[in-house]
C-alpha cells in the first residue's frame, strides 16, 4: 500500500532517479529525498508561491504536484538558475535592487520570473504584478522586486543583443 | 497525507476500469489543486488516485468551426488561454479561466477539475453555462451528456455516479453576432474567490437592433453555479438599452440564495449580482457587435 515508488526525472540539467511514496509532493522529494533544499515551504496549499519551481517550462507551486507526477518530466529550481559564469541576471538584479530582506520568498520570485522572462523578455510593470501574484512576500512591499525584474529583463535583452551581432 | 497507491494509465478504458474496481476508495487526479489540498486537509481520503492527465481523451483541445470546441477535462487552464482560437472565438470563456488562481495554479488547474470540484464560487461554470457547453461523462457501462448547467447538484456534488469519470466538455461553435463577458467581484484583483460572478450572453437579430438570445449565468449566490432563465429570457426581442439591461439584472437579483461568510454579506451579494449583472451584458453586447469590452475584471 505504502510502497515507494521509482521516479526518474531531468533536475536542473541532471538526470535523476530517486525513490518517494507516492503522497510525497514534488516540494518533500525536493528537500527531503534529493536535498535541495533552495524551494521553500510556506503554505502547503497554493497561496505564497514559496514552493515555485518550473515543471516541463512551466511555473507550478511544487507543493501541488506529486513528487511521481514529475516522471519523465524536467524540473528547474532555484539551484540550478545560477550558471558556470555566475548568477542568473535575475539573481544579480536582486541584490543589486536589494529586492530581498530574509530571502524566504526569493527562490520562488526567481522562478516566478524566470517563467514570466522566458516568455516575454520586455514585460510592462503591470504584467510583472499580475505575473508575481502567486508569490507573497512580508518583507520588502514588492516594489524593488518588480524594479530587480525590470533591470534583470534589461540586462537579459542587452545580453541578447550581443550575441544576436555575435 | 495518508498513504495511497497512484496509478497514470495513458487508456481511457484502463482509466475507467481503475476508478470502477476501487468504488468510492479511488480518485481522480487532474491538476490536483483542490484535490491535494483537500487531502492534505483530510477532508478527502483515498486509497487509489489515477491520475487521469495522461489520457488522451482528457487531453485534447480541439476547434472545429462547424463542432465547436472540445475541451479535455485535464487539459490545464494555461493551454487553453493560450490558444488563439479560443481567445478569437470564445473571449468570454478567456474571461473566467484567465483569472482562476495565479500563473502556478493556471498552469495545472483544468476546467474538468473545477466543475467536478463543484464550489459554488468556481469561476469556469457561469462562463460554460451561457455558452451552452454540455459534458461528455464516462464509465465502464458507456458515456451520457450532461449539460454544464445541470452537472452540479450542491457544494461539492456532482450528477458523476461511482466509477464516472468526465471526459470532455464541448462549447458549442459561436453564432454570428453573439457575444459573452464573465466577470467577478473579489477584493484583490488575483488570488481571490469570487464573492458573486456573472456571466451573460448575447445573439443580436440581423440587423444588430435587437436581442435574439440571451443567457445568464450567476456564481456564488446559491449551491451551485445558476441559469438565471428569467433574467435572460427577459431579453430576447428588446432594443439592447440601459433598461433592458437593468430589467434583467434585476431579476437576476431575485433568484438563488446568497448567503452571508466571511467574503461578503447576502445584501452585498445581491447588489453585487444587478451590478455584474448590468456590466457583463454590456460586455457581451459590445463583443456581439465585434467590439472589444475596456477594464479589467470586476
Ligand atoms: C491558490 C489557489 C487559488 C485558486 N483560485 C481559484 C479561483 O480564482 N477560481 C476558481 O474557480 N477556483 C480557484 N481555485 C480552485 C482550483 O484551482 C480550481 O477549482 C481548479 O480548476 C481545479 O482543477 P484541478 O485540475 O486542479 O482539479 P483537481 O484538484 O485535480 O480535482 C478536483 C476534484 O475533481 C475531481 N476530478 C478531477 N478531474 C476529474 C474528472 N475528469 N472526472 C471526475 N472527477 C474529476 C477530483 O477527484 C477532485 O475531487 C484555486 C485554488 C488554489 C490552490
Ligand atoms: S508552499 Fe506551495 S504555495 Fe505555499
Ligand atoms: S524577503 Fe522576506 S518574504 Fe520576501
Amino acid at each position: 500500500m505504502d510502497g515507494k515508488v521509482r521516479v526518474q526525472a531531468t533536475i536542473n540539467g541532471q538526470p535523476v532517479e530517486f525513490l518517494c511514496e507516492p503522497r510525497q509532493s514534488l516540494l518533500e522529494c525536493l528537500r527531503d529525498i534529493l536535498d535541495l533544499t533552495g524551494t521553500k515551504e510556506g503554505c502547503s496549499d497554493g497561496n505564497c508561491g514559496a514552493c515555485s519551481v518550473l515543471l516541463n517550462g512551466r511555473l507550478v507551486n511544487s507543493c501541488l504536484v506529486l513528487g511521481v507526477e514529475i516522471d519523465g518530466g524536467e524540473v528547474t529550481t532555484v539551484e540550478g538558475l545560477a550558471g558556470p559564469d555566475g548568477l542568473h541576471p535575475l539573481q544579480q538584479a536582486f541584490i543589486d535592487h536589494a529586492a530581498l530582506q530574509c530571502g524566504y520568498c526569493t527562490p520562488g520570485m526567481l522562478l516566478a520570473a524566470k517563467a514570466l522572462l522566458d516568455r516575454d523578455p520586455d514585460p510592462s510593470e503591470e504584467r510583472i504584478r499580475q505575473w508575481l501574484a502567486g508569490n507573497l512576500c512580508r518583507c520588502t512591499g514588492y516594489d524593488r522586486i518588480v524594479r530587480a525584474v525590470q533591470d534583470a529583463a534589461r540586462r537579459m535583452r542587452r545580453d541578447a543583443d550581443v550575441h544576436a551581432e555575435g | 497525507m495518508k498513504p495511497f497507491q497512484y496509478r497514470a494509465p495513458t487508456l481511457l478504458g484502463e482509466a475507467l476500469s481503475l476508478l470502477a474496481s476501487a468504488g468510492q476508495r479511488a480518485r481522480a487526479l487532474a491538476g490536483g489543486t483542490d484535490l491535494l489540498v483537500q487531502m492534505r486537509r483530510g477532508l478527502i481520503n483515498a486509497d487509489l488516485i489515477v491520475d487521469v492527465k495522461k489520457v488522451f481523451e482528457l487531453n485534447r483541445l480541439d476547434f472545429d468551426p462547424s463542432d465547436g470546441l472540445t475541451i479535455g477535462a485535464a487539459v490545464p487552464l494555461c493551454r487553453i488561454c493560450e490558444s488563439p482560437e479560443v481567445a478569437q472565438h470564445y473571449p468570454g470563456l478567456v474571461d473566467a479561466l484567465s483569472i482562476i488562481g495565479s500563473v502556478a495554479v493556471r498552469s495545472r488547474a483544468t476546467v474538468g477539475g473545477n466543475l467536478c470540484n463543484a464550489a459554488p464560487s468556481a469561476d469556469s461554470i457561469p462562463a460554460l453555462i451561457v455558452h451552452g457547453a454540455v459534458c461528455t461523462v464516462a464509465s465502464r457501462e458507456g458515456t451520457r451528456q450532461v449539460p454544464v448547467a445541470r452537472f452540479c447538484t450542491g457544494p461539492g456534488q456532482t450528477v458523476l455516479g461511482p466509477g464516472e469519470l468526465l471526459v470532455s466538455v464541448r462549447v458549442p461553435p459561436p453564432r454570428p453576432r453573439s457575444g459573452a463577458r464573465y466577470l467577478r467581484f473579489t477584493p484583490r484583483y488575483e488570488m481571490d474567490i469570487a464573492v458573486v460572478g456573472v456571466a451573460a450572453w448575447l445573439e443580436l437579430s440581423e440587423g444588430l437592433t435587437t436581442i435574439a438570445n440571451a443567457r445568464i449565468a450567476l456564481g456564488a449566490v446559491a449551491p451551485t453555479p445558476l441559469l438565471a432563465v428569467e433574467a435572460g429570457a427577459s431579453l430576447v426581442g428588446r432594443t439592447p438599452s440601459a433598461a433592458a439591461f437593468a430589467e434583467a439584472a434585476a431579476l437576476a437579483q431575485s433568484i438563488g440564495a446568497p448567503i452571508s461568510d466571511v467574503r461578503g454579506t447576502a445584501a452585498q451579494r445581491r447588489h453585487l449580482v444587478g451590478i455584474l449583472t448590468r456590466r457583463a451584458l454590456e460586455g457581451a453586447l459590445q463583443r456581439a457587435r465585434g467590439a472589444e469590452p475596456d477594464g479589467r475584471q470586476g
